[in-house]
């Protein structure tokens, strides 16, 4: 379990997993592909202070995203989810 | 009910500035009519977006503090030393300025009256904003509720009169103070940070089963989410939303 | 055409001291937190800084034999890739020089890792010669843990981000293999005089 004061909730990061999945990902699941931890995206634990969004596992503290801001556009790395549910879509 | 949060595309906005404000010598209001808005559901967040002339750009994300109406999008920011989005809507903005936003964002931590009760709801400073899209949108829904508010001083207090009000207009809704660092003469509620006794008290407890919503400053957050599990409830009936130390 | 926001100029301020704050950065006095994770909380008596060369030589301090070698005091400005800087930081540390001295290597490049998995990559000629230091003390106190306390690399002339907290060590290569942010898209480099922000600059 991650505590301290400096980090925020998935929901932070709401607007850019929308951008990326074009709909709303906060309340669907992710699992951990460190740890396995299945979690909302929303529940996830945010850094939005560092020079760009790394998003981590609540459980294990894994980086499962990264998100950075270069001048060309948002570059997202998905570093370690081993799956993302994508609720009522067909595969 | 309504499919808004799960609507797709995302672009920017641009929204009008109808009406400013103050809830605080630090809390503005802001009343938005966005052209274009898909509606909303309580809970969800905006992303605001300010641009310079020369292009540099700053953005935040701002909770919605109305439940649904139309057009009409209201936020509530809270001025940060040297934040410089909160800065500029407290000290520049200005009724009939537009403002760039995009929304609404977010599925997780919303809830509206379709989804029942009971309803939960445990806000610290301006944490209280999203919590109160929710509880102004409980009407006449007869969903059992209850709102602990945490703030420092009563001068601190956003929404203070309509909270005092809208138990009276909602009899299902019952709503708790404290206020941690000084209190007015005569004050009634609690006079600490809160903790476990005061969660015991005021909260509906496990057996209930309520949907549990926790909004504030991180460490408030992170605390009353364990006390909460502590008590019982399950890890998934408590959704949390922090607000940043930085930033603003 | 792109809409602006009427009247919004953002924190940036002009600089008179054209000559002390690189383009693109604005002046604060405060000392902005960024981090990418949970804060480490190292106990003294636990720390340890290791050199591991390219040929997997290690040679590693406790606080203690630290703490021996020379302390240097210095007075130096940072900038921030997220475009602050803040002007005359004083510290104490450990000069890399003094860590390096005896160590056998041919190595050109250097990754330092800390608590916590982050990473970052330097050429060796950057550590050495009087420009970097493991740092202990910021303003005559204890760095502490949010800064990157109990030591934290100090490499001012590049952007900050290179300076990394809860350093643990560091790894000599012949390869420049990119750290954290650098393999995300920042710049391999980072001179903040040049305006070295992302890969391309």
């Amino acid at each position: 379990m991650i505590d301290d004061d400096r980090h925020l909730d998935g929901n932070a990061i709401g607007g850019l997993l929308q951008v990326l999945f074009g709909r709303e990902m906060t309340h669907e699941l992710g699992c951990c592909g460190n740890c396995g931890a299945v979690n909302p995206l929303g529940a996830t634990v945010v850094y939005v202070d560092a020079p760009g969004s790394v998003i981590r596992c609540p459980a294990c503290g894994s980086v499962l995203l990264v998100a950075v801001a270069l001048p060309t556009g948002v570059r997202v790395s998905i570093e370690s989810l081993r799956w993302i549910d994508l609720a009522e879509i067909g595969a | 009910m309504e499919r808004t949060a799960v609507r797709g595309r995302l672009s920017w906005l641009l929204a009008d500035v109808v009406e400013l404000i103050p809830e605080t010598p630090r809390v503005k209001s802001i009343r938005l009519r966005v052209p274009g808005w898909t509606g909303h559901l309580p809970g969800q967040h905006v992303d605001l977006r300010l641009t310079a002339e020369d292009g540099y750009q700053a953005q935040r994300s701002y909770s919605i503090a109305n439940p649904p109406e139309g057009e009409n999008v209201t936020i509530t920011v809270e001025l940060v030393d040297n934040g410089e989005v909160s800065s500029y809507v407290h000290e520049e903005l200005r009724v009939g300025d537009r403002i760039e936003l995009r929304g609404p964002i977010g599925g997780y931590f919303v809830w509206e009256p379709a989804r029942g009760g009971p309803l939960q709801l445990v806000g610290g400073g301006s944490g209280l904003v999203p919590l109160m899209a929710m509880a102004r949108s409980l009407g006449g829904a007869a969903v059992p509720a209850r709102m602990l508010v945490s703030a420092r001083t009563q001068e601190d207090l956003i929404y203070r009169q309509e909270l005092s009000r809208l138990p009276t207009e909602i009899p299902d809704l019952r709503v708790d103070y404290t206020l941690t660092r000084s209190q007015p003469d005569g004050w009634k509620g609690y006079a600490r940070r809160v903790d476990r006794a005061m969660l015991g008290e005021t909260t509906f407890d496990s057996g209930q089963n309520p949907q549990i919503f926790v909004c504030g400053p991180t460490g408030f957050v992170e605390s009353v989410a364990t006390i909460l599990r502590e008590l019982g409830h399950p890890p998934e009936r408590i959704r949390t939303e922090r607000f940043g130390p930085t930033g603003g | 055409m792109t809409f602006v926001s009427r009247g919004f100029k953002g924190r940036r301020q002009v600089e008179a001291a054209a000559d002390r704050v690189p383009p693109g950065q604005y002046v604060t006095d405060d000392f902005p937190v960024l981090s990418a994770g949970p804060t480490p909380l190292i106990l003294t008596e636990n720390w340890r800084f290791t050199l591991i060369t390219e040929a997997n030589e290690e040679l590693t301090w406790n606080w203690d034999e630290f703490q021996q070698l020379p302390h240097e005091q210095v007075t130096v400005d940072i900038h921030c890739v997220t475009k602050w800087s803040k002007l005359d930081t004083r510290w104490e540390g450990v000069s890399l020089d003094t860590l390096l001295a005896g160590v056998k290597t041919s190595a050109r490049f250097a990754l330092a890792y800390s608590h916590g998995g982050y990473t970052t990559n330097l050429p060796l000629a950057d550590l050495t010669g009087g420009k970097a230091w493991v740092a202990f003390n910021y303003e005559g106190a204890p760095l502490r843990p949010e800064h990157g306390g109990p030591a934290r690399l100090l490499v001012p002339h590049l952007y900050f981000w290179k300076s990394a907290k809860w350093v643990q060590g560091l790894r000599l290569m012949d390869q420049e293999s990119p750290g954290f942010w650098e393999s995300y898209g920042y710049h391999i480099y980072g001179d903040p005089w040049k305006e070295q922000r992302y890969a391309g600059d």
